[in-house]
């Protein structure tokens, strides 16, 4: 890895540099696309697949079973509510899931108690679930209005910090670039949302933003660090920042990504979906596209906010200028 | 030396407070295992250890609200009767602002669910029939007759009716008693009231039920009645309190005693059933308050009551009369609950999934470890050192929590203590890359450490501020799991800063003083050299950024060659003051 740390130096020092500001209508271009595509392709594919803890209706599950027949399955639920309308599906390689339509709380207990005679289990082995339509409902209104209390607080915790509201402006659009790409894998892939992705996608919020925050430090310190007499425009200074965060970006992300990685792996090769599963998918697209969006967007639009201004738009003309000059002279 | 032993003493007294924080948890966690049986592990939520979960709402009308009182009697409502039923360790809360959680262990059966579900049912009927003597009185507020303090009014065991198959007449008429509820009465056992549905009776009809006291009070024993039908229903209460009697000069008489306020209808009906119970004897002087069909008093009548405010007085404490009062007032509200969700998961499908928690969380711990050696050689044994410390302290203070606060760790919070470890190695990560940021610049590892420390410290502070920001917004506005998680979320972010202040960076103070480090070894991962330091003299960066300029035409070339980082202006100084040889380590500037 000496590489990478040669890599580092280069980054630091400003030797091998990457033009992020520069192109940052790409990245504009970029982002838009891909919004559009993730809300459009939702859309297309009629909304999101919510989980039966949304939907309402009834779920049992018969962990290490033997017999991995679905229409088995489906005819045991079957005889017991002819209407239940079973989806049988195996997880995990040995255990089997039947989600039906939504039961009265009588009807499944029959419904476990047939399956455990069907299967030759005790009746404590069959799990099994009765949820309520608006038990998802409840989580998810408090989910929104834990959403937007957080994005208001944040961004003026953010604007104090940093002593200018552009960067809380640029950080936010950034976040919410990243809450609308996780959220469109979902929808895109027709993943099931459950109760367990919603809170994955609420943990992207405070990774997504703490990633930014550290890479908004560095462009800070070192736009401060600019003096009159600086001899680079206010574009490159941040330009430089993202450079020098780089190497902290890519190690930061591969090491939060690693466990992130294990749960998931874990929660879909051996357990099938659950609970695991379904915190850890969305952690993973919402921290890959959260380290992205810092550095492709946030930081980008942050530089191109103040570039407008007066006194940062007439010391880059005079940087530039003065390079000019020197090209000529030289 | 003068200038190196600060920060090593800083070093010292940080890690010695780190101690004390650490051994102050192992301690309280001690006490708790040895004064309260506690174990040293964190309790697990159902999704873990198997069990069954029933949330509840409550059952509103538009428009009908539901207090947090309310919420908080129903819960206490709940538990009774779950209790009643001989679960043990079951957990009763309350979620949000309206729902009500109830975690059993194993499965519950359908009667156990039947009594969680339906609504407390609050009514006053008139006693028929007792083997019981009355302990409390009720009179008028503020009685006119003074209450004799304990109105033992003698009660034998009233003799079996003989007249059967008369109409009764009135709600106390002995005629509701026929020989089969008689024989039924006489084989009742007031053990059996919570397993037998022996206890519930239509509104019209007479109700064989039980004052249980044992669970009070051994001495005074269980007392079984023959009720009548409903006469008042608990609807009609406008309000219940507690508060000392006054007697009817208005002085305080030091007794506890309940005030009731009926509607005007209520009023009514119980100055009708006050009126025939004040004339007759025995038992049938008695009435009964039935919660849930379990009698909770049964007052003897002193007097008519048809102002609508009676008072019960008798034995009560302070503590009694506010249950009863609550009761009252609470018991009454028609408030029913309803099943929202109903999980039970199996005691293997939990171990399945604590199983694969764990697994994952050592899997990811792995990769991290291996990352952090091989990105920061052995640098890097400093993360995983900060990371046991940090995990150490976590696992004390969930296991405090668990013990103190009743927490206990779900799959979800499982996952939000994982998904901390990446969130924890980064603020070594940043710190580590501002100390190599200082030693590009030149600085030696000493003064690197206190350099990249200021630097990195306000950057973890405000990242970490955001997360935890994020975690309390989660865990005030967000319920059931999604708080689980937000706890975990911002327990480690705390313990995050706690771990990079009083570890971290005490460690890498001092392990800058040691020749490995100091001295820069190949492997210590704060080699000078593999960093390009330029304060070693090569200002080499002049000459590359030139050539670029001179290969490439694109406007990236030119700017790169034209920025200057303080180590290239570092280096282009040192250039130009360049006077013979330079020691790295004798010339380090600190500033």
């Amino acid at each position: 890895m000496a590489s990478f740390a040669q890599f580092g130096n280069d980054l630091y020092t400003g030797k091998r540099s990457y033009d992020f500001v520069g192109k940052k209508y790409l990245w504009y271009g970029i982002a838009i696309v891909m919004i559009g595509l993730a809300l459009g392709i939702t859309l297309l594919r009629g909304g999101f697949e919510f989980g039966i803890e949304f939907r309402g209706g009834s779920q049992f599950e018969i962990s290490q079973s033997k017999n991995l027949d679905q229409k088995f399955a489906a005819d045991t639920v079957i005889k017991e509510v002819p209407k239940a309308n079973p989806r049988v599906t195996i997880i995990g390689g040995d255990s089997v899931r039947i989600q039906t339509d939504q039961l009265t709380n009588a009807q499944n207990d029959e419904v476990r108690d047939a399956l455990a005679a069907a299967y030759n289990v005790k009746q404590n082995q069959v799990t099994a679930s009765f949820i309520g339509a608006t038990w998802g409902a409840d989580i998810t209104s408090t989910a929104i209005r834990g959403l937007i209390t957080f994005l208001v607080l944040a961004a003026i915790v953010m604007a104090i910090y940093f002593r200018t509201w552009k960067m809380s402006l640029a950080a936010m659009i950034a976040l919410l670039h990243d809450l609308i790409i996780t959220a469109g894998v979902y929808g895109v892939l027709q993943f099931e949302v459950t109760p367990a992705a919603v809170i994955g996608f609420l943990t992207i919020l405070g990774y997504s933003l703490y990633d930014t925050v550290v890479v908004f430090d560095k462009i800070r310190e070192n736009t401060a660090e600019d003096g009159a007499e600086s001899r680079r425009t206010f574009s490159e200074s941040v330009n430089l920042a993202i450079n020098q965060t780089l190497v902290r970006s890519i190690n930061t992300s591969v090491v939060a990504l690693l466990p992130v990685g294990g749960i998931l792996f874990i929660g879909a090769a051996l357990l099938g979906a659950g609970t695991l599963r379904d915190i850890s998918l969305a952690l993973f697209i919402g921290m890959l596209v959260g380290t992205y969006s810092t550095i492709f967007i946030a930081a980008p639009l942050y530089a191109h906010l103040r570039s407008t201004e007066s006194a940062i738009s007439k010391q880059s003309k005079k940087i530039l200028q003065s390079r000019r000059n020197a090209a000529i002279a030289k | 030396m003068a200038v190196r032993s600060t920060p090593v003493k800083k070093a010292w007294r940080s890690l010695t407070w780190l101690l004390v924080i650490i051994i102050g948890l192992i301690a309280l966690n001690g006490a708790g295992a040895l004064w309260s049986g506690w174990n040293w592990v964190p309790k697990l939520a159902l999704d873990l250890e198997g069990g069954t979960q029933i949330i509840l709402a409550p059952k509103l009308e538009s428009g009908q609200t539901v207090s947090a009182d309310q919420l908080n009697q129903a819960v206490a409502i709940i538990r009774q009767r779950i209790d009643a039923a001989g679960v043990s360790e079951s957990e009763i809360n309350t979620q949000g602002d309206k729902n009500v959680v109830v975690s059993l262990p194993g499965i519950p059966d359908q009667a156990t669910i039947d009594r969680i579900e339906s609504s407390a049912k609050l009514e006053f009927r008139a006693v028929i029939q007792s083997d019981a003597a009355a302990v409390s009185t009720v009179g008028e507020t503020p009685s006119p007759t003074p209450t004799p303090g304990e109105s033992e009014s003698p009660a034998p065991s009233a003799s079996p009716e003989p007249e059967p198959s008369v109409s009764p007449s009135n709600a106390s008429d002995p005629a509701w008693v026929t020989p089969a509820l008689q024989k039924e009465f006489d084989n009742f056992n007031c053990a059996d009231l919570d397993k037998a549905a022996t206890n519930v009776a239509p509104a019209d009809k007479p109700l064989i039920t039980c004052e249980i006291n044992g669970t009070l009070n051994d001495a005074i024993p269980d007392y079984k009645y023959i009720l009548g039908p409903v006469e008042v229903s608990g609807e009609r209460i406008k309000d219940a309190t507690n508060g000392l009697v006054s007697n009817s000069q208005g002085v305080s008489t030091n007794q506890w005693g309940v005030n009731i306020v009926f509607d005007a209808e209520g009023a009514k009906e119980f100055g009708d059933v006050t009126t025939r119970l004040f004339g007759l004897t025995g038992a049938r002087h008695q009435f009964a308050i039935v919660l849930d069909g379990k009698v909770i008093s049964a007052p003897t009548t002193n007097a008519v009551i048809t102002d609508g405010r009676p008072q019960i007085t008798g034995s009560f404490t302070q503590e009694t009369s506010k249950t009863l009062a609550d009761q009252l007032k609470f018991g009454a509200l028609p408030i029913g609950f309803l099943v929202q969700s109903k999980d039970t998961i199996t005691a293997t499908l939990g171990t399945t999934q604590l199983l694969s928690g764990l697994l994952a969380g050592a899997i990811g711990l792995i990769l991290v470890i291996g990352y952090s050696l091989l990105q920061y050689r052995t640098l890097g044994l400093v993360t995983v050192a900060s990371l046991v410390v940090a995990f150490s302290i976590t696992y004390l203070i969930v296991t405090i929590l668990s013990w103190r606060e009743g927490y206990r760790l779900s799959l979800a919070g499982v996952a939000g203590l994982i998904v901390a470890i990446g969130i924890t190695a980064d603020s070594f990560i940043v710190y580590f890359e501002r100390i190599r940021d200082e030693l590009r610049d030149g600085r030696v590892l000493v003064s690197a450490v206190e350099a990249g420390w200021k630097r990195a410290l306000r950057t973890i502070f405000a990242s970490d501020a955001v997360n935890f920001l994020a975690a309390i917004v989660l865990f005030l506005l967000a319920v059931g799991n999604v708080r689980g998680f937000a706890l975990t979320l911002g327990l480690t972010t705390i313990v995050d800063i706690l771990v990079v202040t009083l570890f971290t960076h005490p460690m890498l103070q001092l392990l800058a003083n040691t020749e490995f480090f100091g001295g820069g070894h190949r492997f210590s991962g704060l080699d000078p050299t593999a960093l390009g330091a330029v304060y070693r003299g090569r200002a080499q960066f002049r000459a590359p950024s030139a050539a670029l300029k001179g290969t490439k035409v694109a406007s990236a070339g030119r700017e790169a060659a034209r920025r200057q980082t303080i180590a290239e202006r570092k280096a282009a100084e040192l250039e130009a003051a360049k006077s013979g040889t330079t020691s790295p380590r004798s010339k380090g500037k600190d500033s």
